[in-house]
């Protein structure tokens, strides 16, 4: 709670491993809050809550080794190489120096990012330094990855190799929680929750959620929902 | 013609934002530019607005040079700039105040081009700009934008980052205000909302892929799309990509969108090589072009 306003009200639901699970809501609807009190940077007023099996309130600094981070407003720094990016996130989880040289070949290689290795970050286009971030974001094998918005204003292809590297994260074990204003990428979600004003008002796989409402897409739901 | 762009290009140092873009806007059309950060959206709108000069081309807003008569263009529109750019310590009523005076008019004078988006931020007329909300500041930046009642209106990207709900709210706007008699020029990163205008140009790294209305563009997609599911999205996706047959393939809700390389393709065939790569659960079904396909597939 945010003085006398509750910003996210009362809550419960359950991710499994390895799910892809889109977090949804309009702007204000407590989405960010949420997400903070799970990956321990803000404790809940009440209730309770476990992230990777490890308590927010008693375990936050556990919770932090476990997870992976990516946001649309901080994600790299501008001002070191690709690199020099790796090595310091790398540094940061804790990674041994050793471990840190064998990924950072393997994820310069996979991203394909090998000739501007040595370049600035703040030079690549937005839609390499997403897949570069998100790609730091799994650098210590978290269980658990929070993505907030990580594909806006990207062109629908990047976009689209973005959500392949989605699928093959959770295809490998990692459990990712998502957020998107884009409604089609909703529908690359195992199962989705929408939030409006702070409650969870529909929890459902895509699928589940168009019968429910009887519409054809995520969006014509969202906007039922949110619409009211 | 409200918009008239004539061989613009435009660089900065090494980077060519804008190469060679001509095209022309109707007035009283909604016109979309469609394309991704970085395609030259917000470089061709300083130009337009007269920010910026171009390297080479010529441009006319409102029947105006925008290099001679730019004083003029200045008078005859309004710009939304993607950024927030009011003054955050003044408050909603404030910033509109001084947005009309800076013009040489009233709120009082235009204020039936606003009222339908101002009433909705009325109740908060006092409130500093810096504090409001994302949708609140869209509208109050949009108000500003309008109430010297501009010939043509600029906005770019303003529904970036915006839910799907306050989107399609400001749409509805838009529509309003082109009844109105306005000339829009609108840019976004989203697709969907290009079925919106009623032409549209798709860009990307400062080049014109297509112009047209944006039933023509998907009906001028070249292959028959397939919808394809499978149980598992990540292996159909990484088996469609080994397949010999494979024009595209792109994920697409809850479906991939499949195009064949082959003139006499059969379904069946590639049913028969997704079970072979042991998927289950096959669906393969005919779906239509959207504007995204289209993207895709001229940007490819």
């Amino acid at each position: 709670m945010f003085g006398d306003f509750a910003a996210v009200n009362a809550i419960t639901f359950e991710v499994e491993k390895g799910e892809i699970f889109g977090f949804l809501g309009a702007n204000g609807a407590g989405k960010t809050t949420a997400m903070k009190m799970l990956i321990g940077i803000s404790n809940p007023t009440s209730g309770k809550a476990t992230v990777a099996g490890f308590n927010v309130f008693t375990h936050a600094e556990d919770i932090k080794k476990n997870i992976g981070y990516m946001s649309q407003k901080f994600a790299l720094y501008d001002d070191l190489t690709v690199t020099e990016n790796i090595t310091f996130f790398g540094g940061i989880y804790g990674l041994s120096r050793k471990r840190i040289k064998e990924k950072s070949e393997i994820l310069i290689e996979e991203l394909g990012l090998k000739n501007v290795a040595n370049k600035l970050v703040g030079a690549l286009p937005l839609g390499w330094k997403q897949k570069l971030s998100f790609s730091v974001a799994l650098l210590h094998d978290p269980k658990i990855v929070f993505l907030d918005e990580p594909t806006g204003g990207v062109d629908p292809i990047t976009r689209r190799q973005f959500w392949e590297m989605i699928y093959k994260a959770a295809n490998q074990g990692t459990t990712v929680f998502v957020t998107t204003h884009y409604m089609d990428e909703a529908e690359y979600c195992d199962r989705v929750s929408i939030m409006v004003s702070g409650k969870i008002e529909a929890i459902d796989t895509p699928k589940k959620l168009k019968e429910q409402f009887k519409v054809n897409n995520m969006n014509d739901v969202f906007l039922k929902l949110a619409r009211g | 013609m409200s918009i008239s762009i004539s061989n613009i290009s435009k660089s900065y140092k090494k980077v060519k934002a804008l190469k060679d873009i001509s095209f022309e806007v109707k007035p009283n059309e909604l016109f979309g530019l469609i394309g991704p950060d970085g395609a030259g959206k917000t470089t061709l709108f300083r130009v337009l607005t007269t920010l910026l000069i171009a390297n080479e081309g010529t441009a006319r807003v409102a029947g105006f040079d925008v290099i001679k008569d730019y004083k003029s263009i200045r008078k005859s529109v309004g710009y939304m700039p993607g950024r927030f750019s009011l003054y955050q310590d003044l408050t909603i009523q404030e910033n509109l105040t001084f947005f009309a005076t800076i013009f040489g008019t009233t709120i009082a004078e235009n204020y039936d081009l606003i009222k339908d988006i101002y009433i909705q931020i009325e109740p908060f007329k006092n409130r500093r700009a810096g504090k409001l909300s994302g949708g609140m500041k869209q509208k109050l930046a949009l108000c500003c934008a309008l109430v010297h009642k501009p010939k043509v209106l600029f906005l770019d990207e303003p529904t970036t980052g915006v839910d799907p709900v306050s989107r399609k709210e400001f749409w509805e706007m838009l529509k309003r205000l082109q009844q109105k008699g306005i000339t829009i020029l609108v840019s976004t990163p989203y697709m969907d909302e290009a079925a919106l205008c009623d032409r549209i140009a798709l860009i990307q790294n400062g080049k014109i892929l297509e112009i047209d209305t944006p039933e023509a563009i998907v009906k001028h997609f070249p292959k028959q799309i397939y919808n394809v599911r499978a149980n598992n999205m990540y292996q159909l996706i990484k088996s469609l990509n080994i397949y010999k047959y494979t024009h595209s393939v792109y994920p697409f809700g809850e479906f991939v969108h499949y195009t064949d390389s082959r003139t006499n393709f059969n379904p069946e065939d590639l049913k028969a090589f997704i079970e072979s790569e042991n998927l289950s659960n096959i669906e393969i079904e005919k779906t239509e072009a959207t504007i995204e396909d289209t993207f895709m597939e001229l940007a490819k």
